[in-house]
């Protein structure tokens, strides 16, 4: 380093960056492919000067240097470029030649990511890895007492209610007078939660939409998508698929006006509306969707200009109370359809949610209550958001579904756990243990991402850069040039393996605890955690 | 296993019978209890059919208590068994005091009640004599209805039968219920021997339920004081079938449907299948997941049996006219009436109702894919 190099308080070297690139000259071919695909461009062509000193080899003559250039890579050490380590490089490398490596010192990049007083935003989870769902057993297994059923070979009914079920007594009432009964879907407990088109590329949420489709109409798997703030592509809208759809609308109202003016021409009810009030990701804070992804596309749908960033306010701004909320919109919403469509809020999950819940049980109209825990992704956000705010989903939905089972209102308001499911790749029984403790149904959105379209984002802060649409594989890009990268009938095939083999695993799951032909919603006794505090809390057995 | 066994007939019969059948088919239970449940009774009972019987086990101590709350209502002992016991008791059998049973007067400004007034009274007498009972040791009440008999004990059943002398002429019924073994999922304690019983109806099960808890947590917030013990996981199907009959003013038809309902094709293609998969979502809670055979009594002195969807548990229902009997096995059918033509002997299949009505004439069989009975 020359001796008067510029050094300002936020000079970092490669050493400071949370990933370091290794490459190697020996296997470099200098094609170029890995400056080309970073998505952040963090790397660039370096040209170095080295010098060799070269001795003579006999008694005469005397030793030399010699100065080479040779051309590689260098890792950018300015903050903006930093890299992400999606190890994109190494994907196109042809030769293995450059990997991204996690630095094995507490990175100094985390003091010098708010340049121009902007604090970091990011797309993902929260970086904190695991979590209390993975460490639930299922103990209830039913041995010589009973036979274990055969998870291949049994009659199974695994579905869900979505819709406030009336109790038996007044169900019957209803029935016997002609009166309106609630609508209910039976779907499939594993829902695609609210990812907005918008905040995915075209491809994905088409391939999202096909595999939804093809798991109806040719596995008649009842799987629900939600769309997420972001309005509906308006020939769906007037499609037959639109009965797979749970439509989502949030403080922004994106593309509703859209959705409004297209109920005429409706051919079938959408699946059911989730009003969404808050996210687990950035609880009390609203949605976000960046400008350098509204695209041309994006702004037609949801109705606003091209390139400005869409802030949804943190909340319905026509609303004051939970009361208000409930009686205004839930109302209003199942109106709008003729009362045949469900509707249901979703919040974040916080300690608050026992109010809400609460509420709901009084209002006939509220057809579930869907809640998102800490762990759940986002498109954007800010990191401080995702990284401190919120509340777990285990002991929120538990309280919440002990709550309903004191009113006895357990069977007449579904809760839909979301938020950390499947994030160390434990989908199934993550989703069993959520059942377990009481919810009705789970919805996932960064794992279908992850396994269905090959979302590089972890944890461990691995990529993540989701909020700015330079997704390297293409997933939540709007730049063609990026998201051509992503296939969408493979993006739908992967949603179909993905759903054939967490059925099979939850029925692995269930059929050893001897259930078959009811999903086990709040089977409580099948579940234990060797943390003996978290057992008492979430009133499951202690087990070592 | 537990094993199962039912007897319909036009003559009383001695329970000694019924537990005969259970030693027949003592290689598929444990012998480790047994109970007793005896309906349209004979003998000394025949003539005091609205008397109603108190069923229980009691000290000493748990007699005068009793005899003192029971004055204090007004209530006069009008019959009593007694029991006089052998010196020692078998191997097994824990010494008790006193087994009671015994029928009472109702009090005198009772009279004019509707009998719906009397079960909710007689029920609540039973479930505060079963509190008094849990907290000092000294009670044990099983049942107390008109014209219904109750025994429980631990050991094995034909030896408790002997012991207790069930053989004796004046303790005859013309429906009986038998279950050999006690509860083995949880602590042994007779509150979870079955038969259970609940304001005129009463069912034994054969299997292990696995939807236990969450279907307890459903009937607890029914707000129904009777709903209540669940010492024993079966014991959900006698209050579900309360619920079915009492809250919901089904006939015995509807019990499958709200413990298996119909699945896909067969819930679409049923007459009522409007009706029933509204059922099927708003009594989500209380679908049993199997294996279970229950065999239950009805207050107009039908039996039944049921099977649940996966059908893993044995029952057969065989006999002649005027006498029927259910048993979880064909050995146990053998013993109890050998002269009958085996080739009407039914084992219910997973969609099947076996009932035998008041009358013993016929075994009648209900597919749950039938129409349902008119709803009045």
């Amino acid at each position: 380093m020359p001796s008067n190099r510029p050094i300002t308080p936020s000079t970092l070297s490669i050493k400071d960056l949370p990933w370091q690139i290794h490459w190697n000259k020996d296997k470099c071919t200098l094609c170029g492919s890995c400056t080309a695909v970073c998505p952040v461009n963090a790397i660039e062509l370096g040209v170095f000067r080295k010098r060799t000193v070269e001795t003579a080899l006999g008694i005469e003559g005397s030793a030399s240097s010699v100065f080479k250039v040779y051309h590689g890579i260098r890792q950018r050490t300015d903050a903006a470029y930093a890299c992400v380590g999606c190890a994109m490089c190494t994907q196109v490398c042809p030769n293995d030649a450059i990997m991204p490596y996690r630095s094995d010192e507490a990175p100094k990049l985390p003091y010098h990511i708010n340049q121009g007083g902007q604090p970091r935003r990011r797309g993902g989870r929260r970086n904190v890895p695991g979590g209390i769902l993975d460490q639930i057993k299922f103990l209830r297994i039913s041995m010589l007492t009973d036979p274990a059923l055969d998870a291949g070979r049994h009659e199974f009914e695994v579905r869900t209610l979505l819709g406030r079920v009336l109790p038996p007594e007044e169900s019957l009432k209803h029935f016997n007078e002609n009166g309106w009964v609630p609508p209910v879907r039976e779907i499939y407990p594993l829902i695609i939660g609210s990812m907005s088109f918008g905040a995915l590329s075209p491809p994905m949420w088409e391939g999202l939409q096909m595999g939804v489709a093809y798991l109806n109409e040719e596995l008649k798997m009842p799987v629900r998508m939600c769309t997420g703030e972001g309005g509906c592509p308006p020939r769906l809208l007037r499609s037959r698929f639109l009965q797979y759809v749970i439509l989502q609308i949030a403080s922004g109202y994106f593309g509703w006006d859209e959705i409004i003016h297209a109920i005429p021409e409706m051919k079938v009810d959408p699946c059911a509306i989730e009003i969404k009030y808050g996210q687990g990701a950035k609880p009390g804070d609203g949605g976000l969707l960046m400008w350098n992804k509204v695209n041309q596309l994006i702004a037609a749908i949801r109705g606003v200009p091209v390139g400005v960033s869409l802030p949804s306010p943190p909340t319905h701004q026509t609303q004051y109370s939970i009361e208000e909320s409930v009686a205004k919109m839930i109302q209003s919403m199942s109106m709008a359809w003729g009362f045949r469509v469900p509707v249901y809020p979703k919040i974040s999950a916080t300690s608050t949610a026992l109010a809400v819940l609460n509420n709901l049980t009084r209002n006939g109209f509220a057809a579930g209550l869907a809640i998102d825990g800490e762990d759940g992704g986002t498109g954007a956000a800010y990191d401080v958001s995702m990284n401190s705010m919120g509340h777990p989903i285990a002991s929120n939905i538990r309280d919440c579904y002990l709550n309903l089972a004191a009113l006895g209102k357990q069977n007449e308001i579904p809760l839909f756990a979301g938020g950390g499911a499947g994030k160390t790749g434990n989908l199934a029984a993550n989703a069993a243990a959520l059942i377990m403790l009481g919810a009705s149904g789970v919805q996932i959105g960064k794992y279908i991402m992850q396994a269905a379209a090959g979302c590089l984002g972890s944890e461990t802060d691995r990529c993540n850069i989701c909020n700015v649409g330079l997704c390297p594989k293409g997933i939540t890009s709007q730049d063609p040039r990026l998201y051509r990268r992503l296939n969408p009938e493979d993006v739908a095939q992967r949603v179909v393996d993905v759903y054939l083999s967490f059925d099979t695993e939850l029925k692995k799951i269930i059929a050893p605890l001897g259930r078959s032909t009811s999903l086990p919603i709040g089977m409580s006794d099948a579940l234990g955690i060797n943390d003996f505090n978290a057992a008492e809390r979430l009133k499951i057995q202690y087990v070592i | 296993m537990c094993r199962l066994f039912a007897i319909t007939s036009e003559t009383p019969v001695s329970p000694i019978l019924a537990l005969g059948a259970l030693d027949v088919m003592r290689e598929g239970h444990d012998g480790s209890g047994v109970g007793l449940f005896l309906r349209d009774l004979g003998g000394p009972f025949d003539d005091m059919k609205d008397a109603p019987i108190l069923s229980g086990i009691f000290t000493k101590d748990g007699i005068k208590r009793l005899d003192s709350y029971m004055m204090n209502l007004g209530f006069m002992t009008k019959y009593k068994i007694s029991f006089k016991l052998p010196k020692t008791t078998p191997e097994g059998v824990p010494r008790r005091d006193v087994y009671l049973i015994r029928a009472y007067e109702y009090p005198e400004e009772w009279e004019g009640r509707s009998f719906e007034e009397l079960g909710r009274e007689l029920m609540s007498i039973r479930l505060q004599l079963r509190e008094m009972g849990q907290a000092q040791q000294d009670m044990i009440v099983f049942s107390f209805w008109p014209d219904v008999i109750m025994v429980k004990e631990i050991g094995d059943p034909l030896t408790v039968g002997k012991y207790l002398n069930l053989d004796r002429e004046d303790l005859t019924a013309r429906v009986i219920m038998a279950q050999g073994r006690q509860n083995t999922n949880y602590a042994i304690n007779l509150y979870a021997c079955h038969p259970f019983f609940l304001q005129g109806l009463s069912t034994m099960t054969n299997g292990e339920n696995t939807a236990f808890v969450p279907i307890k947590e459903f009937l607890m917030s029914r707000g129904f004081p009777g709903y209540m013990g669940f010492q024993s996981d079966s014991e959900v199907f006698t209050h579900i079938l309360h619920y079915t009959l009492a809250s919901l003013g089904f006939g015995i038809e509807a019990y499958k449907h709200i413990i298996t309902p119909l699945q896909g094709a067969d819930l679409e293609d049923h007459p009522n299948a409007p009706l029933l998969k509204q059922l099927k979502q708003s009594c989500r809670r209380m679908i049993i997941d199997g294996p279970n055979c229950v065999i239950g009594s009805l207050p107009d002195h039908s039996l039944f049996m049921v099977q649940d969807r996966k059908k893993l548990r044995p029952g057969v229902v065989g006999g002649r006219p005027g006498q029927y009997a259910f048993s979880s096995e064909i050995c146990g059918l053998d013993a109890v009436i050998p002269d009958r033509d085996k080739r009407n002997d039914f084992q219910p299949m997973h969609l099947d109702t076996a009932i035998v009505g008041p009358d013993r004439q016929e075994i009648r069989i209900c597919r749950q894919t039938d129409p349902l009975p008119r709803q009045h």
